[in-house]
């Protein structure tokens, strides 16, 4: 008999892109960014709790992030989730992918039954793509980036993806334990449940795991783990633009656009 | 689990190598173009620069990697890495990169290329610079500088890897530029043994399912369509006709499939600089902006008159997309047609 399936879910809470700007000073400007879940990560939750649904098991959402992300936590088990757990120490703060991975990994071993790791495909503030790999490296299990589709074959006990590459798509099969990565857009992540959120809301404390909890030496999370230091920032506005408003009627506009357009081919 | 850092002597690290990416021996674009700016990085500092190609059959694809730049070739070939896998690809290029030690270790930002680096900067316990969009050398010839658009592309973060090696990028395809080729180029081409345990891979291929792709990024004319078209693209596929234009799209229309991925504009989609954008019910999101903003001339129509779209547009028309483009259409057979006689 096959045991049920232990997914674990990864997840980032970041700023809106549109709502960070830089300052005067090259430096960032986040004070009135809103905070949301990485939207990949939706698609990644939504993978979990459908494979949940279908096989049976559990699913885990962890996140590395200040404590007060708490809340975002309660909303994601609203999705469906069965349980969250926080990586929470100022020692994490500052980390490129390096330590990041490094964190996670520590989490998802403590854990210790997991069969599969779905993260999103990329957070849509670092963007780097390279988290779930560096994981999968970290915990010496298999992995499978940019998936579309995830199934799991209970005979052989393996999952059976469907993912995106250059040339088209592949469908591999890959053993278990494994992490994958979902593509933003492969699903349409289902709302949290409010009654259940008011409910945890009131009833459930997030886990919190801290450097000491994840036996890990503070030398070697956070930026001091780090190899990749940000140097400085920029701005990457690209052109400047005239920003020149066409207006009249539509047949006016359509006028003065072909003249643009065949001013500019 | 956690590996101490070790202090690495960098001076021993020397080279600059890119790891070219290639199905069944047909190198990505974005490959040669990384190759190129080696190519450029190497003749400014005196640098030797190396290709590394993994597969089978690969004597003609390594004489290109010389004709677009290399100084030199490693070629491991092994019917194990005829097909992508993680897991030979990290064992082959962890084998190569102790045994020669690279100072700066390049590789696409592609799907496969971050699937592939991100593994590998965790085996070879170094620095990773991802998505890199301007890529260049301190003039001391040894440290690597790669500019990578943060908060889906406004930001851009300067990044450099100062105390380990090899120092890894990926770069984003379509932000550099290719060497021509030059058949008087001559270098060396070394075979490599590989060393691939029977059962090293457990990865299964079961099925490709290979997608006709096309090649938006080098067009002179692009007509970029958001959900603001609905799902109905017919407008606008007249109208890139009628320029002679080549259609992209946000990531949402490419997510429904109401056009193939290599269509999509963006930071996860393509980047584009055409001489014109006409860019229609598209909102402006950061993640898009950063694909076309160095685009020549851009025209934008949006029935929202707030949409941050037109903060990056030279010309705006706050319409109905489905009022506006018929006149346009009409407008502009009107003068072409004229003009042809
Ligand atoms: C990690 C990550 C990566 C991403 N990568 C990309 C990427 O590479 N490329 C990309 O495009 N997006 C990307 N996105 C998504 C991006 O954030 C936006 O969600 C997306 O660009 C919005 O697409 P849109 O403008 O078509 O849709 P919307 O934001 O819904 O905008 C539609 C616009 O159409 C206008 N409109 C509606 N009807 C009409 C009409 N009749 N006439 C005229 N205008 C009309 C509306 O006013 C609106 O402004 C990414 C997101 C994340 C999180």
């Amino acid at each position: 008999m096959n045991k049920e399936l232990h997914i674990v879910v990864c997840v980032k809470i970041v700023p809106k892109p549109e709502d960070v700007t830089l300052k005067e000073d090259n430096t960032l400007d986040r004070a009135n960014a809103e905070s949301v879940i990485n939207p990949p990560d939706k698609n990644a939750v939504e993978t979990a709790v459908s494979l949940k649904e279908r096989y049976g098991g559990k699913v885990t959402a962890i996140s590395m992030g200040p404590p007060f992300f708490d809340d975002f936590m309660r909303l994601i088990m609203a999705m469906g989730v069965d349980d969250a757990i926080l990586l929470s120490d100022r020692a994490f703060a500052g980390a490129d992918t390096y330590p990041t991975t490094l964190t996670l990994a520590a989490g998802i071993k403590k854990l210790g039954d997991v069969d599969l790791v779905i993260c999103g495909e990329e957070s849509s503030d670092g963007g780097t793509g390279n988290v779930p790999p560096g994981i999968a490296e970290w915990l010496g299990w298999t992995q499978a980036t940019y998936c579309h589709e995830i199934d799991y074959d209970e005979i052989q006990s393996r999952f059976v993806v469907k993912r995106s590459v250059s040339t088209g798509y592949e469908v591999i099969s890959i053993p278990k334990p494994a992490v994958v990565s979902v593509e933003l857009g492969v699903n349409s992540p289902r709302f949290p449940n409010f009654y259940l959120k008011q409910e945890y809301d009131q009833s459930y404390k997030v886990t919190i795991w801290d450097a000491k909890a994840l036996n890990l030496d503070p030398e070697t999370v956070g930026l001091k783990g780090s190899h990749t230091t940000v140097d400085s920032l920029k701005s990457s506005k690209g052109k400047e633009r005239k920003k020149q408003f066409i207006v009249g009627s539509p047949k006016e506009i359509a006028e003065k656009l072909a003249t643009i357009i065949l001013e500019n081919m | 689990m956690s590996k101490t850092k070790k202090p690495t002597n960098t001076t021993d690290w020397k080279g600059i190598w890119v790891i070219l990416e290639h199905a069944k021996g047909k190198v990505s674009g974005v490959s040669w173009e990384i190759l190129g700016k080696a190519r450029e990085l190497g003749d400014r500092y005196g640098i030797r620069v190396s290709a590394v190609l993994l597969g089978t059959n690969l004597d003609e694809v390594a004489k290109e990697a010389i004709y677009r730049g290399a100084d030199e070739v490693y070629v491991a070939e092994h019917e194990a890495l005829m097909h992508y896998s993680w897991e030979a690809h990290t064992k082959v290029v962890t084998d190569l990169v102790e045994k020669y030690r690279p100072n700066i270790l390049l590789l696409a930002a592609t799907h496969n290329g971050r699937d592939l680096a991100g593994r590998l900067a965790v085996r070879l316990n170094t620095g990773l610079t991802a998505d890199v969009v301007e890529l260049d050398i301190e003039p001391e010839g040894e440290l690597l500088v790669g500019s990578v658009p943060g908060f889906g592309g406004s930001i851009l973060a300067v990044i450099k890897c100062e105390h380990s090696r090899p120092q890894m990028a990926t770069i984003r395809p379509g932000v550099l530029i290719a060497q021509e080729l030059d058949t008087s180029r001559t270098g060396e081409i070394h075979k490599i043994a590989s060393d691939i345990p029977p059962n090293l891979i457990t990865t299964q291929v079961l099925q490709e399912i290979p997608v006709e792709s096309v090649d938006i990024s080098k067009a002179k004319r692009i007509v970029a369509a958001g959900r603001g078209v609905g799902t109905n693209l017919e407008l606008v596929e007249e109208l890139a006709e009628l320029l002679d234009a080549a259609i992209g799209v946000t990531r949402p229309l490419a997510d429904i499939g109401l056009k193939s991925r290599d269509h999509q504009i963006g930071s996860t989609g393509v980047t584009v600089r055409p001489k014109l954008a006409i860019i229609v019910g598209v909102s402006g999101a950061a993640h898009f902006v950063s694909g076309i903003q160095d685009a020549e001339t851009i025209i934008s129509i949006n029935i929202d008159e707030e949409a941050l779209i037109f903060d990056h547009s030279d010309y705006c028309v706050v319409a109905d997309l489905n009022d506006v483009l018929p006149e346009l259409i009409e407008a502009l057979k009107a003068r072409l047609y004229s003009t042809a006689k």
